[in-house]
């Protein structure tokens, strides 16, 4: 919910069947042929990557003695993923990296064969040819009956996005860590086990020749050996050699837990495990054995060559598999770690980062972030996941830099990577402080240069890759002002590197779209969680063309920390494009938004430079084809403004409608999913951007579709600021109707009003049959009713008018609402039904957003000590609640019924900071006695 | 026109903003009782007692012993001559139940320390004479026990329908009400001649013409009796003379034509007195829907309600600030403010539902004249300041606890808590800052 970035999600999602708006067709010298492909679902963009596989996988290889490196499985184990991808070239060129194997044998001066416990070893390399960049983890496992005690395995994750790779290699390697721990865990069991085994053949074979010599012996009374005798006695010594060597094996590879492990936190009963399983194997072996010796002693040619480490090491055995070196248990549980590698990596690139950004910042609230968050709750399980699993992290692998760890993205880091996640861009970013009251981060574009050397410029620094046309700008006030009127997407190119970017950049190899965004911002951080999504597409149609050059098509986000009616009234003066903003909605499609756009003098110039001109038609275009949301597919509307004289574009133009139409086709096809999110652009990777820490789509699911719902809400019912009040204020909502669908769908989309008392449960109760009772107001916030005709139903009436104090009732069938009254200045912001938010996500994170900024605020008023308590002893609660009463008018902005929402908000936060234990503080019910009144459509 | 005096939804005078519901009974929750500062006991015909934190709310002890439902609960002193078993005075209830037994329980740890089952009848009230170290049981026939649980001696068997309210009174005196009698017995104390405790049947007192349905000690002078049809006399608490009798003012003689609109929904045991309270000058009774305000030296009603709430009022209570609440069998509890009357000439009465003016010609004797009813008409009256609406059945009783609200049992098993809400919030704000301050994180 906080951070901006995650509009940079590159996401589908949505029906535009569901959308309101016609769009006047596009002329037919303006149409462009459809992407050839699109009607298979194929994804264009892993087409121009080059590689041959359509999203990330895992791949798992064994360099194999008898044939060399060979692949084993893939993750997911599906064809269609890696498609005609040449694995086998590609675990030759994986296993190829120099790597340093363990050495196992007789090392001088020592009698016996040694093992070693090597560290892993981590890479990351690229095959441009393939198009394909892998991170590989190689590692040993021990086998017995394998050539020096070892077979080579690695592990590789592969994706068509260097940068990725590059950007996630801590993570990657902290995870494949696991897996890999995971491995060899189950490998020194299954060694151990196998050593027993051996020893026991040995031991056995011993006594067979023992005998065999005493009878020897016996037999032959001359007083010298024969031959015969003394091979016996060479065997039988070899034996005994061979018997030492094994259980000294044995005993390096016991040893290994406690020694290796020292200082990792002991894991309970792994070790003991281990034990328990070794002498289980052993119990085992010892009846197998007895049953092997059986078998042997009826045969009459038992030979010591049957137990020879020689004869595993014909070609023509057959070699452990991985899961028979693993041990099953063990196996099942890496196979389910990668599974879950491959699930967290999912996604593009800057949807991981904005993510891991997104939860960075949310631990850092960990006070308020139970109160609209469902993500944490995730979190901790995906922590508390990663606790329990198996693997216990080898005391020399390099820290991981996993979220968990790495506390709070810095300033500039989350710039940087936010940056970054839009994908190698060229930017140029400057820190400094605004001469407003904020600071001012600003990304400024120089377009000094002619295009042309941009184009250069860009050719050199790309590598040959496609063009971007994408930047990023983080405007200050003046200073942008000043430099926009030159800003265009093509000439941001042209920006010399700032030492911050220079990586970012180079590493990128295509670059898919040629959005600008700017970011208006107090401070980075605070680009993270914009007041409201002051974002603005402009609309070449709509509005003047001459607009239509400054805005570009750029999304415009503005986070404000004043109040909003200051803010609004600073907008004009503050924001330098303000032309364009509609500050409530995301694509200023239309001009009859609740905000009109301000056009401050300032901006005049913008018109008139007239650098580029951008096409109308391009609009039109986009607006034709789909109405973009900037939140989750700024790739699209950047597209348009990519003006003509950029070459990339016409380079590539199935390419961009290719995108529209893959959206379009996976719309149709399963357009609710949350797949296609990422199917516009998440290249190499995985259509499902699914959150990497989250549960997955569904949850992705939810929001869109209760942003959706909600949004209708907010359309549909002009009462809809009052019930939402209710929701916020704690008051509980009855939704009251006949149909349960309809109801449990409301009740959904309303939920994302809902404060949470703890952080694992909303107070929604989506379907109620029975009468309420005091205690559901006590525990529910939001609660579905049935509407029944039958006595039954009567009586549940009566309850719900008898507590009509603690209750707003949303009547569905009669559409009524009976609520007190509201006069806020939130609620119309949270929920615009102006707004020009289309799509059910956006608005869930437009929502998200606002709420955050309703969080910090009840943060600050409930933290404030002199607010709360007296200063002095003489001074009387009068004085602290007039003080109070003060900070929530004048310093939070809050108006009227705004300052309850924030009281509210605030004695949650107490209950939860206060109580000892999760979980136990038990919800009072709180209420106003104040009066109701009946809306009606 | 309803005769019920309602409040709308906006109550600014009512402090109760935040509740908190107690779950533990499975049964009508009857009885509650005040432990100490921050505890309550509840009992009721689940037979469980359920020890609870006031503040917080939470559950402290469950208390099981009884089979059947509690018929009485009272707190008992610790005193000098404590049992072994309490050294250190831990707080102490007796319980009575239907089972015929009373346990004497340890409301700290949940013991049981003491269980008397050797009962015939059914124990109805409980009384500690504390003067004496001794306390009484009242059944069909009244005992008297020390505080070890021995029983020192009883009366005979008096009535089947059993003891239904017993005080005491000075003299070593106890009054019981029997049915349509009070009976008064004195305790004599062993002494030189006799070691053995006695009770003795001193008075009867016949002057109520139905069932006594409650009694309470007003003052150092007097305690006063109501019976189920309304009549409430005043006793001297010496020589058991009667003071005051306020039998048929508040009883719709059918005479009174002019009220007949009131007439009509009162049924007899309308006017049954349920429950009284007092403070220094007046006599609060709950009569059936009504509230009335008896001053005790004007020996008038100054003040009534005559529907205050749509069912009978079990309860009342009279609160330090004026205030009274009530809480009745519709299930609401309705906070009243005790005003003096402005001058009647001066201020026409507000609201058409709030007019006493009907009220006071009832409440005067017949004979008087009409025209001397505006002299005559109660010069207070009581105003509903708030109601509180929770329960979904009958609210038995309620407790009030200065500092941390009120406390409500119900006929529907449950117990509510009713707080200010603005007082728990900054109690809330208070506790965070402490947790701070405990964290090292407070910086001012």
């Amino acid at each position: 919910m906080i951070s901006a970035p995650d509009v940079v999600a590159f996401t589908k999602e949505e029906e535009y069947e569901e959308e309101p708006y016609n769009e006047p067709p596009l002329p037919e010298e303006y149409s462009v042929p459809l992407f050839p492909f699109a009607s298979q679902g194929a994804n264009p963009w892993s087409k121009l990557s080059g590689a041959k596989f359509s999203r990330d996988f895992i791949l798992i290889s064994e360099f194999s003695e008898q044939v060399g490196p060979q692949p084993l499985l893939t993750i997911p184990n599906d064809t269609k993923v890696f498609g005609t991808f040449d694995l086998n070239y590609f675990s030759l060129r994986i296993m190829s990296v120099d790597y340093q194997a363990s050495f196992v044998g007789h090392p001088p001066g020592s009698a016996y064969p040694k093992l070693n416990f090597v560290e892993d070893s981590k890479v990351v390399l690229g095959d441009s040819k393939e198009g394909a960049f892998a991170y590989v983890h190689h590692l040993t496992l021990y086998d017995l009956e394998a050539r020096g005690f070892v077979r080579p395995f690695c592990m590789a994750y592969i994706s068509a996005d260097q940068h990725k790779i590059m950007q996630q290699f801590q993570e990657l390697s902290a995870e494949f860590s696991k897996a890999s721990e995971c491995l060899k865990t189950g490998n020194r069991k299954a060694f151990a086990g196998e050593l027993e085994k051996k020893l026991k053949d040995l031991d056995y074979t011993r006594t067979v020749l023992h005998t065999e010599t005493e009878i020897q012996k016996k037999a032959n009374d001359k007083g010298f050996y024969s031959s015969q005798a003394i091979e016996k006695a060479n065997e039988l010594a070899s034996v005994e050699k061979s018997i030492i060597e094994h259980q000294d094996l044995l005993k390096q590879i016991r040893s290994y837990p406690h020694r290796k492990l020292k200082g990792s936190a002991p894991c309970p009963g792994e070790s003991e495990h281990t034990q328990d399983q070794a002498s289980q194997a052993a119990a085992t072996s010892n009846l197998d054995e007895s049953a092997d010796t059986d078998l042997y002693t009826c045969r009459p040619a038992y030979t010591p060559k049957l137990i020879k480490a020689k004869s595993t090491k014909c070609f023509d055995k057959k070699l452990k598999t991985l899961e028979e070196l693993c041990d099953t248990e063990y196996f099942t549980q890496t196979l389910a770690q990668l599974s879950h590698i491959e699930h967290m990596f999912r996604g593009d690139l800057c949807y991981l980062l904005t993510s891991q950004i997104d939860r960075a910042l949310l631990k850092q609230q960990h006070i308020t972030n139970f109160l609209f968050e469902d993500f944490v709750e995730v979190d901790d399980r995906v922590a508390e996941k990663q606790e329990s699993a198996p693997p216990r992290p080898g005391p020399g692998r390099p820290p991981s830099r996993s979220l968990e760890e790495c506390p709070i993205p810095q300033v500039l880091i989350s710039v940087g990577s936010y940056k970054s996640s839009v994908e190698s861009v060229p930017i140029k970013m400057e820190q400094e402080l605004g001469d407003e009251e904020y600071k001012e981060v600003e990304v400024t574009e120089m377009s000094s240069l002619d295009p042309q050397e941009n184009l250069d410029y860009l050719d050199m620094d790309m590598k040959g890759s496609i063009s971007s046309g994408e930047s990023i700008e983080v405007l200050g006030t003046e200073k942008s002002a000043a430099v926009l009127p030159k800003s265009d997407s093509q000439a941001s190119l042209t920006v010399p590197l700032s030492p911050q970017v220079v990586r970012s950049k180079a590493v990128s190899h295509r670059t898919i779209s040629e959005d600008s965004i700017e970011v208006l911002s107090t401070c980075p951080s605070e680009a993270l969680i914009p007041d409201d999504f002051k974002a603005s597409y402009p609309s070449a149609i709509n509005e003047e063309e001459s607009y239509a050059d400054d805005s570009d098509g750029a999304i415009h986000f503005r986070a404000s920390v004043s109040p909003p009616e200051l803010g609004e009234a600073e907008e004009g003066s503050l924001e330098t494009p303000p032309s364009q903003i509609d500050t409530s909605c995301c694509i200023g499609k239309e001009s009859d938004s609740l905000r009109v756009p301000l056009s401050p003098p300032a901006h005049m110039p913008l018109d008139q430079d007239g650098v580029v001109s951008i096409p109308p038609q391009r609009y039109r275009q986009k607006d034709q084809g789909f109405h973009v949301d900037f939140a989750l597919e700024n790739a699209n509307p950047s597209r348009d403004d990519s003006s003509e004289g950029f070459p990339a574009d016409e380079l590539d133009p199935d390419r961009l409608l290719a995108s529209r139409d893959v959206s379009k086709t996976s719309l149709d096809t399963c357009s609710d999913t949350a797949s296609n999110m990422s199917s516009v652009t998440s290249t190499s990777s995985d259509r499902t951007p699914a959150s990497a820490h989250s549960s997955g789509s569904s949850s992705e699911r939810h929001k869109k579709r209760a942003g959706q719902n909600a949004l209708k809400f907010i359309r549909q019912y002009p009462f809809a600021h009052p019930a939402i009040y209710s929701l916020l204020s704690g008051r509980t909502l009855v939704v009251l109707g006949e149909d349960e669908a309809i109801v449990r769908k409301l009740v959904t989309a309303l939920s994302i009003f809902v404060p949470n008392h703890s952080r694992y449960a909303k107070p929604v109760k989506h379907w109620v049959c029975s009468p309420l009772h005091i205690t559901d107001f006590q525990k529910w916030k939001l609660i579905g009713l049935q509407r029944v005709a039958s006595p039954a139903g009567t009586s549940s009436l009566h309850a719900l008018s008898r507590y009509s104090r603690y209750t707003s009732v949303l009547d569905l069938d009669n559409k009524a609402l009976r609520c007190p009254l509201y006069r806020g200045a939130l609620v119309p912001r949270l929920a615009d039904h102006r707004t020009q938010i289309k799509r059910g996500s956006t608005y869930y994170l437009h929502v998200q957003t606002v709420l955050t900024e309703l969080c910090s605020k009840a943060f600050l008023y409930t933290f404030c000590h002199h607010l709360h308590l007296p200063a002095h002893d003489q001074e009387t609660p009068d004085v602290v609640a007039g003080r109070q009463a003060s900070f929530l008018k004048l310093t939070l902005g809050l108006v009227n019924e705004d300052v309850k929402v924030v009281q509210h908000l605030a004695e949650l936060l107490k209950l939860r900071y206060t109580q000892e234990a999760p979980g136990t503080g038990r919800p009072t019910l709180r209420f106003d006695y104040v009066p109701s009144f009946l809306y009606k459509i | 026109k309803s005769p019920l005096q309602t409040i709308g939804e906006e109550q600014t005078q009512n402090p109760y903003t935040e509740l908190l519901v107690l779950k533990a009974h499975h049964d009508i929750v009857r009885f509650l009782v005040q432990l100490d500062e921050c505890r309550f006991a509840s009992a009721g015909d689940d037979g469980i007692i359920v020890v609870w934190n006031a503040q917080t709310g939470e559950k402290l002890l469950e208390l099981n012993g009884h089979t059947q439902k509690i018929t009485a609960l009272i707190t008992f002193p610790s005193l000098e001559a404590s049992l072994e078993a309490c050294e250190e005075k831990n707080q102490l209830i007796l319980t009575a139940s239907a089972d015929r037994t009373v346990i004497l329980w340890d409301c700290d740890t949940g013991r049981q320390v003491r269980k008397v089952s050797s009962f015939q009848s059914t124990v109805k009230c409980l009384i500690v004479l504390q003067r004496l170290d001794i306390w009484l049981s009242g059944g069909n026939d009244l005992c008297v026990w020390n505080q070890k649980l021995d029983l020192l001696c009883k009366t005979s068997h008096l009535s089947d329908t059993g003891i239904s309210a017993l005080i005491e009174i000075p003299k070593n005196c106890v009054v019981a009400a029997v049915g349509k009698e009070l009976i008064i017995f004195r305790l004599v104390a062993p002494t030189e001649e006799s070691v053995e405790w006695d009770i003795l049947e001193i008075k009867h007192l016949l002057d109520h013409q139905d069932n006594i349905l409650s009694m309470v000690n007003v003052n150092d002078v007097s305690f006063v009796t109501g019976s189920h049809v309304g009549e409430m006399i005043i006793w001297d608490i010496l020589d058991w003379s009667v003071q005051a009798c306020e039998c048929n003012f508040w009883d719709p003689s059918p005479q009174l034509d002019t009220q007949q609109e009131i007439k009509l929904c009162q049924k007899p045991n309308d006017i049954s007195i349920h429950h009284f309270t007092w403070d220094e000058e007046n006599v609060f009774a709950a009569v059936g829907r009504g509230l009335y305000v008896y001053n005790l030296q004007m020996k008038r009603v100054i003040a009534c309600q005559k529907s205050a709430h749509d069912s009978n009022v079990l309860h009342i209570a009279k609160l330090p600030n004026r205030q009274l609440i009530s809480c009745s069998e519709d299930g609401s509890v309705r906070i009243w403010e005790l005003r003096e009357k402005q001058q009647l000439a001066a201020e026409p009465v507000p609201t058409g539902f709030f007019n006493m003016w009907g009220f006071g010609r009832v409440n005067k004797q017949a004979s008087q004249p009409v025209k001397k009813q505006q002299e005559n008409a109660p010069p207070c009256s009581l105003e509903l300041i708030g109601d509180l609406i929770g329960h979904s059945s009958s609210v038995e009783m309620f407790l009030y606890f200065e500092d941390h609200g009120l406390v409500t049992c119900s006929a529907d098993h449950l117990i509510i808590l009713w707080k200010n809400g603005e007082r728990e919030s900054g109690l809330r704000s208070l506790k965070l800052f402490q947790k701070l301050e405990e964290n090292g994180d407070l910086y001012l």
